[in-house]
């Protein structure tokens, strides 16, 4: 008989990514179609890509989903911090390591060859998504909440600044989900990680 | 037995047709299902096709009732919204209303009786003279629109809290309710309404609310968003029954605080 390969992704990890895709691609496209309500930068999204329907639609589920990224985040945050697996698997951090794996990763000659380990590459792009989805949910807060919310509105440089970071900070995050599929299309086991954890 | 005489067709079909008419003009809680069940993105995205389109609704109404206790929660009745000098005033400040300028309500001063009815003791009408000679507050406050934009104006009134003590309003009814001569209508929570920035409006910018800022009185509060401050207020009512408002019922949310 067999055996399992040892564990890559704990099964809470793995619920918590797959419930955090669905919200980030639900808060996405609702949010492109609050954005489609007034186009602040001048150019519309396409209505095929959005959610809702229209603006009170989409809001409904901007202000559903939220929950949803908001909770599973700060579980993740807490999971992490708690097992000690934010240490083990994103630091060191070495920005000589780094340059020498983003110019392997660029010539595509970057192994994935130890699923255990995350290159360089890997560990500063979850670091940088982790930290930017914390920036989406804290200038989110300011928008929905800025009377309640002062000291959080201030340090973000005020209403109107805020709703520059929650937009661009998600163009931010759309550009890392575009990267990540085609990492995953490129070496498509690691979907089968995340799905069955080995 | 008498066998009615079926009507005539053409009377039918107008009826049909009539009522189908009215059917669109209303914009009814159905609608906002049939507008926001574009999913064809995301069923594709996430490989679930949703079903049952009415357990959808339901969730996401029942999820925004819940972001309703959880801002009625987070809401401190002393803490002001932010205040700007008059320099920052936003010039001209954007009209906004579910129809287009040109629509705009005249309301005749002339005329004007502000009803006050429900949870309250003194149920008389106020003409616009005598809300004028009520003491009067100023201030410069951002508007923050749902739509996704903010303009900074300046509005001088009666504060509402001092009104409601002044008609004798049962403080601790849960909603205060609001109709429009432009045939909106909004309700809000009573702690927002005994907010001290809550304002009953007359003026803009130091003179009278011109008529598409709602002439002749508007409910300002800077702690919602715009489409939560009624204009052309013509009756205002205190209950504990949920009120509604043209846009709540469509699906934007009933709280809608800021």
């Amino acid at each position: 008989m067999k055996l399992p390969s040892p564990l890559i992704h704990p099964g809470w990890l793995r619920a918590m990514h797959w419930a955090n895709a669905l919200a980030v691609v639900v808060l996405m496209m609702s949010g492109w179609r609050i954005y489609d309500a007034t186009e602040f930068l001048g150019f519309a999204i396409p209505k095929a890509l959005t959610l809702g329907g229209w603006l009170g639609g989409a809001i409904q589920w901007h202000f559903a989903a939220m929950w949803v990224l908001g909770i599973n985040g700060l579980l993740y945050l807490a999971f992490n911090l708690a097992s000690g697996r934010l240490f083990r698997r994103f630091f060191p951090l070495s920005p000589r390591a780094f340059l020498a794996d983003l110019r392997a990763a660029l010539a595509g000659r970057l192994a994935h060859a130890d699923p255990h380990r995350y290159n360089m590459v890997q560990r500063v792009a979850y670091l940088f998504v982790m930290a930017d989805s914390v920036l989406l949910v804290l200038s989110g807060l300011v928008l929905w909440k800025s009377v309640q919310f002062p000291l959080l509105r201030e340090l973000l440089g005020g209403y109107e600044t805020a709703r520059y970071l929650h937009f661009f900070a998600m163009a931010a995050l759309a550009g890392f989900v575009a990267v990540h599929l085609v990492m995953v299309a490129l070496v498509p086991r690691t979907l089968l990680h995340m799905v069955r954890g080995h | 037995m008498i066998i009615q005489k079926p009507r005539p067709l053409a009377i039918q079909r107008d009826a049909v047709l009539r009522e189908a008419v009215e059917r669109i003009r209303q914009p009814a809680r159905r609608d906002f299902l049939r507008r926001s069940l574009t999913l064809g993105g995301l069923s594709l995205l996430t490989g679930c096709s949703l079903v049952d389109e009415d357990s959808v609704e339901v969730a996401l109404t029942r999820v925004s009732r819940f972001n309703d206790d959880v801002q009625g929660w987070l809401f401190d009745p002393n803490r002001l919204a932010p205040t700007y000098p008059e320099s920052m005033i936003t010039r001209p400040f954007p009209f906004n209303a579910y129809y287009g300028e040109d629509e705009v309500r005249q309301v005749a001063e002339e005329s004007y009786r502000l009803e006050v009815t429900g949870q309250v003791a003194d149920k008389r009408k106020w003409t616009l003279a005598e809300l004028r000679a009520l003491p009067q507050a100023d201030q410069v406050t951002r508007h923050i629109c749902v739509e996704g934009w903010s303009a900074i104006g300046k509005w001088g009134g009666v504060p509402f809290k001092a009104f409601l003590q002044q008609v004798g309003a049962d403080l601790g009814a849960r909603y205060v309710g609001f109709k429009c001569a432009d045939d909106y209508f909004t309700s809000i929570d009573m702690p927002t309404a005994l907010h001290p920035q809550t304002l009953l409006a007359l003026t803009y910018d130091g003179q009278p609310l011109p008529p598409k800022y709602g002439f002749p009185m508007k409910l300002r509060m800077p702690t919602k968003l715009g489409y939560k401050n009624p204009k052309h207020i013509q009756a205002i009512f205190v209950t504990n029954t949920y009120p509604g408002g043209y846009w709540e019922d469509q699906g934007y949310n009933w709280f809608g605080g800021s």
